[in-house]
């Protein structure tokens, strides 16, 4: 049976084109890949290598003008006990907000993963994405009225009548302070709240990859739930899990405006860039601030990997 | 079968929503069995597996594993292991440790795993593998690496879920030489879950055909092949012919079905002198010839009725449209006693 009434497939200069680039699959590559290449090549690592080489310029003290010789005067200016305390204080705050994010946001991308189906997932994505729908500084700006000593949560622990222990809290020195909004506490809890969809989301992407059958197999072989927490999911879902801790930690060490409207008027490294690149002019100290993010990550995804978080890859 | 049965179902049903996975079986599996569930996918075989291991539990009904209750018992705490379909090796550990995971979580030092690890892929052949990660073994390696570490913790009953399933056929072959010596040689009792039918047959003392969420019938292999209950089991287990009530009839048998087995079948020429006393003979007309190597298999239809017959490869030239007999002993002719 020959069918000859099925016309054969439509020609044209779209089908001629691909049918040249099947026959080059180099060239198909080139052109898929060629144009954000260079966008990252020139745009992306070049802007960080001028920030690179920024950083080893110095400053002038009399002149205020920069001085373009190479020079590592600039990051000692780092170790100076007023920018080292920048430098521990807004890596102490992304470490707590990092744990913390990790520690709120497993659960949930665990249920996601392995429990939420259908509905319950489209449910799922839009509830973790839905804070990134509107403006960041509105949100910044809602939760320094949440916080606010007049504000809702207040109002909320005073009828619960936990007024004292909110004292308490705020009590504590250096992370207390007059009110939650100005406060690290506030601060901490409005970072957590900012990224933790970054942490969700890489998170339950890696735990959906882990298939049901090894957390059977290990069930299967003796090990408990903790064991196999232990031995199979987390070591599986680790890679996500520090793929969303480089988010949080380096959104939080960039972040400027947040510590800026809820927190005290100490800096924090953003802040520290802010000032420097804009009203002191210090743009070779607001470089080398800038590279001490990236040296810290680079730092962490070192011991990760030797600690081999990435064995699941 | 003697003592405690290995493992025991009465009227298990296991419903997911509407569908009755399983439904209402009940079966026992003798200590040092090898006993194997056959039948096509969605027939509750698996299913019937999982609620072995633990991974399921029963909506209603009893399971005994060595006469102690299942129901309620978390997978962790059966003395069961299972050999998964897909292997389920841990790939961020080396082939030793996914075999000695077992044993690690029971606590047993880290120097005696290692050895027991080690002796266990010997069994398997193995040894030497120890250090690779499970991606870089081949389907059949990968499938020893998921036999050793089932079988390192010594479970009283190995459940395999269609373990030879991704092989290749020469893997998959030899696979079935080793698996039942292997059986023999640990005396471990098997619960074996497959859909081929020749590897139920091969490698079992007993077989269950599930059909629907039911056991259709258990038996030997011989039993089921020889002996087919109904119609189901006659033309899964190897294809046999079905002879129904009004073929019977016409060619002079009592009323009922009949299974008739194609090896069991001759193809003589038409004109051929009659069949013997005890023989009994349908004409028709060659319908197909398939060569398969040292057999062939050949369509006879006659009317309503086709019949399959496989014949020694090298007989008499035949081809389609032509004019045959297809003739049998009537001792081939196994009455069913439930046409479905």
């Amino acid at each position: 049976m020959v069918a000859t009434d099925i016309p054969a497939p439509r020609d044209g200069m779209l089908r001629r084109i691909s049918d040249a680039l099947m026959r080059r699959p180099r060239l198909f590559l080139f052109l898929l890949l060629g144009p954000p290449l260079l966008w990252l090549g020139i745009v992306y690592v070049g802007s960080l290598i001028a920030l690179l080489a920024q950083s080893f310029f110095s400053i002038d003290e009399f002149t205020g003008l920069v001085k373009y010789e190479f020079t590592l005067k600039t990051y000692g200016e780092l170790f100076r006990p007023a920018n080292l305390d920048i430098i521990i204080r807004s890596v102490l705050m992304a470490a707590a907000v990092t744990l913390t994010a990790a520690l709120i946001a497993f659960p949930i991308a665990y249920y996601a993963a392995r429990y939420a189906r259908g509905r319950w997932k489209a449910l799922f994505y839009i509830a973790v994405t839905l804070p990134l729908w509107s403006s960041y500084l509105v949100r910044v700006y809602a939760w320094k009225l949440i916080l606010a000593k007049e504000g809702i949560l207040n109002w909320f622990i005073a009828k619960a009548g936990l007024t004292p222990v909110l004292d308490l809290v705020l009590s504590i020195p250096v992370i207390g302070g007059p009110s939650l909004s100005i406060s690290y506490i506030g601060t901490y809890l409005v970072f957590v709240y900012l990224w933790l969809p970054y942490m969700i989301l890489p998170t339950q992407a890696a735990l959906e990859r882990v298939p049901n059958s090894l957390i059977e197999a290990s069930a299967d072989l003796g090990g408990g739930p903790g064991r196999t927490f232990r031995s199979v999911i987390l070591p599986l879902a680790l890679p996500g899990v520090i793929a969303g801790s480089i988010f949080t930690f380096a959104l939080t060490l960039g972040d400027y405006i947040t510590p800026q409207i809820v927190g005290i008027s100490t800096l924090f490294l953003g802040q520290a860039v802010y000032t420097l690149q804009g009203t002191a002019g210090n743009i070779p100290l607001a470089a080398a601030f800038s590279v001490v993010p990236i040296l810290i990550i680079a730092v962490y995804l070192t011991v990760a990997r030797r600690l081999g978080a990435f064995d699941a890859l | 079968m003697n003592g405690t049965p290995a493992v025991r179902f009465e009227k298990v049903t296991r419903r997911f929503g509407d569908v009755r996975a399983v439904d209402a079986v009940s079966l026992a599996v003798g200590s040092g069995e090898f006993f194997s569930m056959l039948g096509p996918s969605g027939s509750g075989k698996t299913t019937c597996l999982r609620l072995i291991a633990g991974f399921e539990q029963p909506d209603s009904g009893h399971i005994e594993i060595f006469g102690e209750t299942a129901e309620g018992v978390p997978p962790y705490r059966r003395s069961v292991n299972t050999v998964f379909q897909d292997y389920a090796l841990f790939p961020h550990m080396s082939v030793g440790d996914n075999v000695a995971y077992g044993l690690m979580v029971r606590g047993m030092a880290k120097a005696d795993r290692r050895r027991r690890a080690h002796e266990m892929l010997e069994l398997v052949k193995l040894s030497g593998l120890e250090d690779r990660r499970p991606a870089a073994l081949s389907g059949g390696q990968r499938q020893r690496v998921a036999l050793a570490r089932a079988l390192v913790v010594h479970p009283k009953v190995l459940l395999l879920d269609e373990p030879l399933g991704a092989l290749d056929l020469k893997l998959r072959e030899q696979m079935q030489v080793e698996l039942k010596a292997l059986q023999r040689e640990v005396g471990i009792t098997f619960v074996y879950v497959t859909h081929d039918q020749g590897e139920a047959l091969s490698m079992s003392d007993r077989v269950a055909v599930f059909n629907q969420g039911r056991i259709v019938q258990v038996g030997t292999p011989s039993e089921v092949y020889e002996r087919p209950s109904s119609r189901f089991v006659a033309d899964f287990v190897g294809g046999a012919n079905v002879i129904d009530a009004a073929t019977a009839r016409q060619i002079g048998l009592r009323p009922g079905a009949y299974s008739l087995r194609p090896e069991k079948i001759d193809v003589v020429g038409a004109d051929a002198p009659p069949p013997a006393a005890g023989r009994r003979g349908i004409t028709g007309t060659v319908a197909m010839v398939l060569y398969q190597g040292a057999v062939r298999r050949v369509q006879v239809t006659a009317g309503e009725v086709a019949l399959n017959a496989t014949i020694p490869a090298g007989g008499p030239e035949l081809a389609p449209g032509m004019a045959v007999r297809a003739e049998f002993a009537d001792s081939a002719l196994h009455p069913m006693a439930d046409p479905w």
